[in-house]
């Protein structure tokens, strides 16, 4: 009748596990890894995320309903994200005016 | 509701099953269903700011390495600890009823939770903001542009801007949310949840391991990703 009941052990688990990771993220933190420092913390970042979504948030006993939001949420995130870069990162791969005065020079010029 | 209980008694249901739904299975998975749809909404509340923040940490990388740098990580780690053992005994707290405990067990999780919220919040407002502030780094208050942090300098603001409103929000959720964890502490003092019904302290749950998410990530991005490394500590 009541829901899926999480034993007290896999709760404690997870939180060591929680403890171990925020130590390695700060640990990391102080280690040259070149261009990899960013994705390492974030790569932690995500496995701790998951941690907490699938246990002390139950997700991984829900139904599969609630797994379509929760895996809805993030995706629309990543939408946000993937987009917002994908101007961002890509503005100067075309060529532009030198600034801004001389562009409204040439549009103008002719009449 | 009284009708509701008797009716509910007479047909073997719980007390707190509600009519419209097939069985108390049901009733649970509805309201996990919609506390769900809030928090999707609630990604995507953080993911804007998320978002202007990996835009602008890309056009002003150095100044960004620059304000990390200015962050205390000893603060960072240990409110990141503080609030992920809140997150256990939140868990623990709706433990507690699904195992049929009596109400006081949950509220003594449940003042816990509070109690490490409380710590987290003190920790940010009055050490780490109040530093903050002394050492002028509070943009709009008396910021200022050191001649040390270079060319890169006048934009070091605009990280402290990202950080105040990125802290500000998340302790702002986690004030939202002390409140509902009393008024449920309340109502689990007066045993109204048990191995059947325990919707509120899952749904106020839920919302608590979010901020704890939310700050799982705030963590690594605002305190760590500066160039830690470096000696001369990124400047």
């Amino acid at each position: 009748m009541s829901g899926h009941v999480v034993p007290v052990k896999t709760y404690v688990l997870v939180f060591l596990a929680l403890m171990v990771l925020t130590g390695l993220t700060t640990g990391v933190a102080f280690i040259d890894l070149h261009a990899w420092n960013t994705p390492a913390a974030l790569a932690i970042a995500v496995v701790k995320m998951l941690l907490v979504v699938l246990f002390f948030m139950h997700v991984k006993y829900s139904p599969k309903l609630t797994k379509m939001v929760v895996v809805a949420g993030f995706f629309f995130l990543s939408l946000l994200v993937a987009f917002t870069l994908a101007d961002e990162l890509t503005r100067n791969w075309s060529p532009r005016a030198l600034d801004w005065s001389t562009a409204a020079s040439v549009t103008h010029s002719p009449r | 509701m009284a009708d509701m209980a008797a009716h509910n008694a007479h047909h073997g249901q719980h007390d707190a099953f509600q009519h419209q739904f097939e069985d108390m299975e049901q009733q649970r998975d509805a309201g996990t269903f919609g506390m769900w749809v809030f928090l999707a909404q609630e990604i995507m509340f953080f993911g804007g700011i998320f978002g202007a923040y990996i835009v602008y940490r890309v056009l002003f990388h150095d100044a960004f390495e620059i304000g990390s740098n200015l962050l205390n990580v000893r603060f960072g780690a240990i409110n990141t600890i503080v609030l992920i053992a809140s997150s256990l005994t939140m868990a623990m707290a709706i433990h507690s009823a699904q195992a049929g405990k009596k109400g006081k067990t949950q509220v003594m999780y449940l003042l816990l939770t509070v109690l490490l919220g409380v710590i987290f919040l003190t920790l940010k407002f009055s050490f780490e903001w109040r530093t903050d502030y002394h050492e002028h780094l509070i943009p709009g208050f008396g910021f200022v542009i050191r001649n040390a942090w270079g060319g890169a300098g006048i934009h070091v603001p605009l990280f402290f801007c990202f950080y105040f409103f990125m802290t500000g929000l998340h302790a702002l959720h986690m004030i939202i949310g002390i409140p509902i964890i009393l008024v449920i502490a309340v109502m689990a003092w007066r045993n109204r949840f048990d191995e059947v019904y325990y919707a509120p302290l899952e749904m106020v749950g839920l919302y608590w391991h979010f901020v704890d998410i939310v700050w799982i990530f705030l963590f690594p991005l605002l305190y760590l990703v500066g160039g830690r490394y470096l000696s001369n500590g990124g400047q």
